[in-house]
């Protein structure tokens, strides 16, 4: 334990199980943002093959035919879906859309913000991505 | 360090009725003499009602006195008693032992707050960032001059922001805040809902100046809407809803 803030650090922040399907979201949120940038990275250098001329290009393209270039892709399908979907969830809820009315509380004091609307958000796009994930895997394993 | 001790086998001076016992796990840690906390272990009878504190403070007053924490109203209105209970940021004294179904309840000081000893965290950053946003009415003129009658208010005015009074400053959305846990600039749940409740004050005239203060790279930005705020309030004062409606005016979908 520090001294100064007692801050539980990136293990505290990436710890989902105390609080419930809206943390493990923010979790999936930072992990799947972190995947697609890598992935964005990894595909602008992919792209830049092109100036390898034809067959650099199709060099590394045969990477992507390999059963780990189809399980890396399937990710990348399933992080986009999943981001997408909970990106709209979020973007509507940061401008007090959805997020329920100011009201005096009651016992047990359920957050009005947490309701069913985002809780069916969050399920919806775990979903969605597992349908695109599946869809995906096969078409390019059912080759 | 593990001491395992029972209060059944103390010689205590009031009899004990207890048909059940916990085992209370207390984190100790010294910041002035010790490198890190350790766990100090007491067997604790308990009722269905007894709480978190009340457990505490028995091991208080039959083992170890020199337990820090710090307590007053034992009600959920002062807001001191914030504690990990479980690895979860609550109040001791709102809490059950009956209701956390288990035989083991280990109590730590709330994260992202400076330790003072034990259980006892230090507030000021959190009273900083509160008296940050202006936690009062800003307006040009005022009621307390003699002719002027006290500002009017109807019920629908009031229930804009009476969820967000109720904040009794314990830290326990600071503590659960997963933004928290790594930025120590950020203003925190606890400012910005207070932020929220001055903002959506019909009296107040001061939402410009609140919505500066907040927009900022470490101000409501930093907040990803996890909820976990809102999660853990012991008076149920929704933190995130709170935000969220603060960054719609800074957004542009409210006005």
């Amino acid at each position: 334990m520090t001294q100064d803030e007692n801050k539980e650090g990136i293990k505290g922040m990436a710890n989902p199980g105390r609080y419930g399907i809206e943390r493990i979201a923010y979790l999936l949120m930072r992990l799947t943002g972190l995947g697609l940038l890598g992935y964005f990275i990894a595909h602008v250098y992919e792209t830049s093959n092109i100036l390898r001329g034809r067959m650099g290009w199709d060099e590394f393209l045969a990477l992507t035919q390999t059963t780990e270039g189809h399980i890396f892709l399937v990710l990348v399908i399933g992080m986009c879906v999943f981001h997408t979907g909970n990106g709209i969830r979020i973007m509507l809820g940061h401008g007090g859309v959805g997020v329920g009315k100011p009201a005096r509380p009651d016992y047990p004091y359920d957050p009005a913000s947490q309701n069913y609307r985002h809780k069916i958000g969050i399920y919806s796009s775990i979903v969605l991505a597992a349908v695109a994930m599946m869809y995906g895997m096969a078409v390019m394993f059912g080759e | 360090m593990a001491q395992v001790s029972s209060i059944a086998e103390e010689q205590a001076t009031t009899p004990l009725s207890a048909s059940k016992s916990v085992l209370l796990r207390i984190s100790r840690f010294n910041p002035e003499t010790d490198e890190s906390n350790k766990f100090m272990e007491f067997s604790v009878p308990y009722q269905k009602w007894t709480t978190v504190l009340e457990a505490i403070l028995d091991v208080k007053k039959h083992f170890d006195h020199s337990v820090a924490v710090r307590y007053s109203c034992r009600q959920a209105t002062c807001g001191s008693c914030g504690m990990l209970i479980n690895g979860k940021p609550r109040l001791a004294c709102f809490t059950k032992i009956s209701e956390l179904n288990s035989n083991v309840v280990t109590v730590e000081p709330m994260n992202n707050f400076p330790v003072i000893r034990d259980l006892a965290v230090k507030f000021e950053r959190l009273f900083d960032t509160h008296q940050k946003i202006k936690p009062y009415l800003i307006r040009d003129d005022t009621e307390l001059e003699s002719d002027e009658k006290e500002f009017l208010q109807s019920p629908e005015e009031l229930e804009n922001f009476i969820q967000f009074a109720n904040c009794i400053k314990c830290g326990l959305c600071n503590s659960a805040c997963p933004t928290m846990t790594t930025d120590s600039s950020f203003v925190g749940p606890q400012a910005l809902a207070q932020a929220y409740r001055y903002v959506a004050d019909s009296r107040d005239k001061g939402k410009d100046s609140r919505l500066d203060i907040i927009d900022e790279s470490h101000g409501i930005w930093r907040c990803h809407f996890a909820g976990s705020c809102s999660q853990v309030c012991p008076k149920g004062v929704d933190p995130a809803m709170g935000i969220q409606f603060l960054r719609g005016y800074l957004l542009g979908f409210r006005s």
